[in-house]
């Protein structure tokens, strides 16, 4: 039966959940030390398919700034998140941009976008 | 000379909600001063999520959140100047301003409001021995160069204060290739939320080195290595502790100070606790009429209550303008009690709050199961449980304004009631 220690990071509190594999409970794991119903789907997900967002830059010509903030449209596998850096960082884009134009479509076959995460002008 | 009714100093979050809320307040002829290129303020390098969950209800980044802001005021037609200088204040409302268009400007101002925000403590501020190699950042820098400019600051990195900006620059320089080798806190504990820990340190291995301090910066040209030694319970280092980390980089991520340069020269009186103006319940300075918020009153850890102080400057700055703010008033004076560092506002003028006094304050330690306990003149008027309590996260009070009206009450105290983690 495994067993992992996880810090839930839902709220400030930070409980500190223990999650069991579990074959009796409904969803095939039990989590424990979480105050709230929040942490025990966090401490599920984290053990089944963690994801982050991603936040990082594009390279961008024309605008007043060389570089441009995208996010990930959502959370992406924690295990991806270098292979999404390698081709974020060979993108090239021109201004002007929309806040929310989309700069990668469906990175790496995960249906997650990178958007842009502010408008830039063109100068 | 030019006259304005409201002119706003700095074009961060702070400001453009004040400037904002004064133009929803009827106030019409308003200037926003800004020293960069472009408004937003620190927002912009902060390309991180998280933030607006209390204002707007979703995770934004830094520059999602200040562009709906800017958008907000463009429409409005708020009048600003960028790349401009203010050069000083005057307890009259003069400033003196300079930029490469218009020259030097005198603008007499009806009413000013101070959100300059803050800057990062250098490396002078901690007296760190060692050489002066390139190579030392503080990482609200560094987070500029990589995030706007596209520099990168260095390849191995060792970043000494776990703040939220230390550890989001440690995931930030591993995502762009870096290798982070320690975060160092001289605390026992780190004054960064949870959730940054794990998201930006334990996701990558990143070791979190509590009680630990550099004590020493190798290299001549460029930093070669730093030396990290452990402290004692006096924070002091322990000799036979050291221990050298090869790295090209040092980010420094040890505190902000409230910049007030501007507001010593206007006489305005500051707390020695904060750094920033004291403040009464419109956010007013001592002299009347000049009004803070944000981060130059105090540095806070969400860029939400940064806009909720800055409506509340920004509609009383409007009332001021109007005649509408009341001089005369029953005033009651704030103090901080045991485990609470600072409380703001310092002062309130009961007359003029609408339906509830809003406090915001920082305890001194870490304490779980606690309570925070109100009092008036002694009395306690309130209670309030907290699971978690840390100086890192900001607290904030609303009370009710039929608890305190009808008294005549001369202070109100906070105090902690709880253990000490």
């Amino acid at each position: 039966m495994k067993e992992y220690e996880k810090v839930c990071i839902v709220c400030p509190v930070g409980c500190r959940l223990t999650i069991t594999e579990d074959s009796n409970s409904n969803n095939g794991y039990r989590v424990e030390g979480n105050n709230c119903p929040r942490g025990e789907k966090y401490g599920i997900k984290e053990v089944t398919n963690p994801t982050r967002v991603l936040t990082t830059t594009v390279k961008i010509s024309g605008a007043h700034h060389d570089r441009i903030p995208v996010i990930s449209s959502d959370g992406l596998p924690k295990k991806k998140l270098f292979e999404c850096m390698e081709i974020i960082n060979d993108v090239n884009i021109v201004a002007p941009i929309k806040a929310g134009d989309v700069i990668v479509e469906d990175i790496l076959d995960t249906g997650v976008d990178i958007v842009a995460s502010r408008s830039m002008d063109k100068q | 000379m030019l006259n304005y009714d409201i002119v706003v100093i700095g074009g961060g979050p702070a400001g453009l909600a004040a400037a904002i809320e004064a133009k929803k307040n009827g106030i019409n002829n308003i200037l926003i001063i800004e020293r960069d290129k472009e408004l937003g303020g620190i927002l912009q390098q902060c390309i991180h999520n998280g933030f607006g969950l209390h204002v707007f209800k979703e995770e934004l980044t830094g520059p999602g959140y200040a562009e709906k802001f800017i958008n907000e005021l463009k429409s409005l037609n708020i009048e600003y100047k960028l790349d401009t200088m203010v050069l000083d204040i005057t307890e009259d409302k003069m400033i003196s301003a300079i930029n490469t268009e218009d020259g030097f400007m005198e603008i007499k101002a009806e009413a000013v409001v101070l959100a300059m925000g803050c800057r990062e403590r250098p490396r002078g501020a901690l007296s760190i021995p060692g050489t002066r190699p390139a190579g030392v950042f503080t990482a609200g820098t560094a987070q500029r160069f990589i995030n706007m400019e596209g520099y990168m600051v260095g390849k191995k990195v060792v970043i000494l204060g776990s703040g939220d900006i230390g550890l989001i620059m440690a995931r930030r320089l591993t995502l762009e290739g870096a290798e982070v080798k320690a975060v160092a806190e001289l605390m026992s504990y780190s004054g960064g939320l949870t959730r940054n820990i794990v998201q930006c340190l334990d996701d990558f291995d990143i070791p979190l080195l509590l009680s630990h301090t550099v004590v020493d910066i190798k290299g001549k040209d460029r930093v070669e290595g730093v030396v990290i030694a452990k402290v004692d319970e006096n924070k002091k280092p322990i000799p036979g502790t050291e221990k050298l980390y090869e790295c090209d980089t040092l980010l420094l991520s040890v505190g902000l100070i409230p910049e007030n340069e501007l507001s010593s020269g206007a006489g305005i009186e500051l707390d020695s606790t904060t750094n920033g103006p004291k403040v009464n319940e419109s956010m007013e300075t001592n002299i009347e009429g000049i009004f803070a918020c944000g981060n130059v009153v105090h540095v806070h850890d969400l860029v939400d209550y940064v806009t909720e102080e800055s409506i509340r400057a920004g509609r009383n700055a409007a009332k001021f303008i109007k005649k509408e703010l009341k001089k005369d008033s029953h005033t009651i004076n704030t103090k901080a009690k045991d485990g609470i560092r600072y409380i703001i506002p310092h002062e309130i003028r009961v007359e003029n709050l609408d339906n509830t006094l809003d406090m915001f304050m920082r305890v001194t330690d870490v304490y779980r199961d606690a309570k925070l306990v109100i009092k008036a003149d002694g009395e306690i008027v309130r209670e309030i449980k907290k699971k978690h309590l840390a100086p890192g996260e900001m607290e904030r009070i609303k009370i009710p304004v039929k608890d305190i009206k009808n008294n005549n009450i001369s202070n109100i105290t906070v105090e902690v009631q709880g253990k000490v983690k």
